[in-house]
C-alpha cells in the first residue's frame, strides 16, 4: 500500500458519485474536442488561403453565377496575374447522402492560381488533354480508394444531363496533393468545357472567379477595379480577398467564434461548479477520517497534495474519454463533413489545450478542498464529529 | 537526558478562547507519568479529560506551561515535528475505533508504517504480527463493516501498537462496547502494558475498566483530585 493506493480508494468508494462526476467531464471535454476540431478546420481555412488571392462572385449572393466573359476581361486587367474560374456541381457518389465535393474548373489555369497543389506532369498532361477525366484530391482518393485509371460515376443534385439522368462518367487522370497537410485535398476537379456541353442547364455562366494579383500590395487596387468595371452591368461582382470571403462565408453560418466560445465556456463552467461542489462535499464528508490521518502522524502538506492529485486525476480521467471520443466522433463524421469542413480532426493543438485544461480543472477544484484539508484541526474535528 | 518519568507537566494551562470569551480548561497542572505506567483518568464530562489526552498526545498544544516527554520538550514543537513525534511515539485508540472504512483491516494496520521507511515486506510482516497479536489474523482481509465493534477495536489496537511505540493513548476505548467484549480489550491493553512495556494513558468513564490500570487519576473541573485512590 501506498498513499496512492489511499488516492484511489477515495476516488472510487462512491461508484455512482463517481460515474456522474466522470460522466459530466465526459461531457464537457467530448464537447470541447469536437467543437475546437470544428473551429479548426474552419480556421484552417482562412489560415491557408494566399496573401495575393482573390474571389469574385456575384453580388447578388456566392451562389449566383457570373457571365463567363467576364474570365478574359478581368485577365486583361492591370496587376492580375492569373485567372481561373469555377462551378459548383453538388456531387455525390452512388448515394445522395455520399457528397463529392467536385468542381468545373478551368483545367489550364486552375492549378496556376491554387500553385500549392501539386500534380506529377504527365497525370497533368493526360487530364488537360482528357475531356472527361477528373483530378482528385489525395485525401478524398484515399476515402474511396480511387485509383488512376479508375471510372467513376459520379451523380449531381443539381444538374442533370442534356441526355437524361444526373449521373456523369470520369475517369481519374490523376492525383493532386499538397505539402503542408494544413491544405485541403477532400475534393475533385473536371473540364469546366464537359460541363457546360453536357449539362441540360445551357448558358456560359461560371460559379465564380479566382485570382491571382502580381502582388498582395495590388489586392484592394485590383478588387476595386474588377468591381467598378462591371457596376451597373446585370451581374455586378463583389471581389475580396480569399482569406476575407471565407471568413464573410463562415460568418453567413453565423458569428461561429462566438458561439463556440458560449458553448465550451457553459460546459466548463457547470462541469466546474459541479465537480468543485463534489470535491467540497467528499472532503468535507471525510473529515473525521483526514483528522484520524493527521492523527497518526501524516502531515497536512501531505494531506493537501493527496487531495489535490485526487481532484486532478477526476479531471484526467474524464476528460480523456471525453477527449478520445471526441476524436472517435470527429474520425466517425469528417467525410460526412468533408464538403463544409475539410481537414476536421482533433489535432495535437487541441489534445495539448484540453491536456492543460483537464490540469487546470483539477487543480480549481481540488484546491478548496485541499486547503480544507490542509487547515482541517484535529481537535475540532473530533469535537464536532 | 533519560528519567523514569515519560511525561513531566509543569503549570500546564490550557485556554480556549471562542470570540472575546476565553474558557480555561487546566490552570497550574502539574503531572507526572512513570514509564510502563497504566493510568486510567476519569472525570465528570466536560472535566478536561479529552483535551488532556490531546495535550499528551501532541495534537494540541498548551497555552502555558512545559510538557516533556522522556525528558524531551514538546510543547512548542512545529506542526510537522508534532507529527513526526506522534508517529514515532503514540498509538491512539478512539472510542468510535476510527478505522478507514474502504480498507481493510490489514490496511488499516499497515497505515502508520506508510510513514516510516520500512519496506514493504518488512510493513507486510509486521502488520502480520500485530493482527496475530490482537487474535484477528485470520480476518485481515475483511472491511470493517464486515467486522464487530469489538474487533473493530482490536484491529485499531494493532494499527495503534504497529509501529511499536512507547505511548497508547485510549480515549474511552470500551465506551461503545457490551462488558464481555470490553473487559477482552481491557486485558488486551493490560497485555500490552505488561508484556510489552507500554506506557497506556487511558480515559474512562466506567470504574470496573480503571481498575485494570495501575493508577487512577480523577479529573474535576480541571483539578485533579483525591489522586491515588486505585493505588
Ligand atoms: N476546541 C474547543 N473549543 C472550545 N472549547 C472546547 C474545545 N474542546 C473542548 N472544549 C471545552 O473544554 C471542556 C473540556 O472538554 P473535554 O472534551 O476535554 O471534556 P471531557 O472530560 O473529555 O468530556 P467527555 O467525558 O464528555 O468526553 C468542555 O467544557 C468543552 O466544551
Ligand atoms: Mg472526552
Amino acid at each position: 500500500m501506498n498513499d496512492f493506493y489511499l488516492i484511489y480508494k477515495n476516488l472510487t468508494r462512491k461508484k455512482l458519485r463517481l460515474t456522474l462526476t466522470v460522466f459530466s467531464i465526459f461531457i464537457a471535454f467530448t464537447i470541447f474536442g469536437a467543437v475546437s476540431a470544428l473551429k479548426g478546420s474552419l480556421d484552417s481555412g482562412i489560415e491557408m488561403s494566399a496573401d495575393n488571392r482573390l474571389v469574385t462572385v456575384n453580388k447578388i449572393n456566392f451562389t449566383v453565377s457570373i457571365p463567363y466573359a467576364y474570365v478574359n476581361k478581368i485577365r486583361a486587367m492591370e496587376g492580375v496575374k492569373d485567372v481561373t474560374h469555377a462551378n459548383w456541381f453538388g456531387g455525390y457518389y452512388q448515394e445522395p447522402a455520399v457528397q463529392i465535393v467536385s468542381m468545373a474548373v478551368d483545367p489550364t489555369t486552375y492549378f496556376d492560381v491554387y500553385n500549392e497543389l501539386v500534380v506529377p506532369d504527365e497525370q497533368m498532361q493526360r487530364w488537360q488533354s482528357n475531356q472527361t477525366g477528373m483530378l482528385v484530391g489525395a485525401r478524398l482518393a484515399k476515402v474511396y480508394g480511387w485509383k488512376v485509371g479508375d471510372r467513376v460515376p459520379i451523380s449531381s443534385n443539381i444538374f442533370s444531363q442534356k441526355t437524361g439522368g444526373q449521373t456523369w462518367d470520369f475517369t481519374v487522370d490523376g492525383i493532386f496533393d499538397a505539402e503542408d497537410a494544413k491544405v485541403d485535398t477532400g475534393y475533385m476537379v473536371f473540364h469546366y468545357k464537359y460541363f457546360r456541353e453536357t449539362n441540360s442547364y445551357g448558358g456560359d455562366n461560371v460559379g465564380w472567379l479566382v485570382l491571382t494579383t502580381t502582388s498582395s500590395d495590388l489586392n484592394e487596387q485590383v478588387a476595386k477595379s474588377i468591381d467598378e468595371a462591371f457596376a451597373n452591368s446585370s451581374a455586378e461582382t463583389e471581389t475580396s480577398t480569399e482569406k476575407a470571403f471565407n471568413k464573410a462565408f463562415l460568418e453567413q453560418i453565423g458569428n461561429i467564434g462566438l458561439i463556440i466560445f458560449g458553448v465550451v465556456f457553459m460546459a466548463f463552467f457547470t462541469i466546474l461548479v459541479v465537480v468543485g461542489n463534489t470535491m467540497v462535499l467528499a472532503i468535507r464528508e471525510r473529515t473525521n477520517e483526514i483528522a484520524v490521518l493527521k492523527t497518526l502522524g501524516f502531515t497536512s502538506a501531505r494531506i493537501f497534495k493527496m487531495v489535490l492529485i485526487e481532484s486532478l486525476l477526476l479531471a484526467f480521467i474524464g476528460g480523456l474519454l471525453g477527449l478520445g471520443a471526441a476524436k472517435l466522433i470527429v474520425a466517425a463524421m469528417s467525410d460526412q463533413l468533408a464538403r463544409f469542413l475539410p481537414n476536421i480532426a482533433v489535432g495535437t493543438d487541441v489534445i495539448i489545450q484540453a491536456l492543460l485544461y483537464m490540469a487546470l480543472l483539477g487543480l480549481i477544484t481540488g484546491i478548496a478542498p485541499a486547503i480544507n484539508a490542509l487547515r482541517l484541526n484535529i481537535v475540532t474535528a473530533f469535537s464536532r464529529g | 537526558m533519560t528519567t523514569e518519568h515519560l511525561f513531566d507537566l509543569q503549570k500546564v494551562a490550557k485556554r480556549f478562547v471562542k470570540g472575546k470569551d476565553s474558557i480555561t480548561i487546566f490552570d497550574n497542572l502539574d503531572l507526572s507519568i512513570n514509564k510502563g505506567d497504566f493510568v486510567a483518568i476519569m472525570g465528570p464530562s466536560g472535566s478536561g479529560k479529552t483535551t488532556l489526552l490531546n495535550l499528551l498526545g501532541g495534537v494540541d498544544q498548551p497555552t502555558e506551561g512545559e510538557i516533556s516527554f522522556d525528558g524531551q520538550r514538546i510543547d512548542k514543537l512545529s506542526e510537522n515535528l508534532l507529527a513526526k513525534w506522534r508517529a514515532n511515539n503514540v498509538g491512539y485508540i478512539f472510542q468510535f475505533y476510527n478505522l478507514m472504512p474502504m480498507l481493510n483491516a490489514a490496511r488499516n494496520v499497515e497505515l502508520p508504517l506508510l510513514l516510516t521507511n520500512l519496506s514493504s515486506s518488512e510493513r507486510k510482516q509486521s502488520v502480520a504480527t500485530a493482527l496475530e497479536l490482537v487474535g484477528l489474523a485470520d480476518r485481515a482481509k475483511h472491511m470493517p463493516s464486515e467486522l464487530s465493534g469489538g474487533q473493530q477495536q482490536r484491529v485499531a489496537i494493532a494499527r495503534a501498537v504497529v509501529s511499536d511505540p512507547k505511548l497508547l493513548l485510549c480515549d474511552e476505548p470500551t465506551g461503545d462496547l457490551d462488558r464481555a467484549t470490553a473487559d477482552e480489550i481491557l486485558k488486551m491493553l493490560q497485555l500490552l502494558n505488561r508484556e510489552f512495556g507500554k506506557t497506556i494513558i487511558m480515559v474512562t468513564h466506567d470504574p470496573s475498566a480503571a481498575k485494570y490500570a495501575n493508577r487512577t487519576l480523577h479529573l474535576d473541573k480541571g483539578k485533579f483530585v483525591d489522586r491515588e485512590l486505585a493505588a
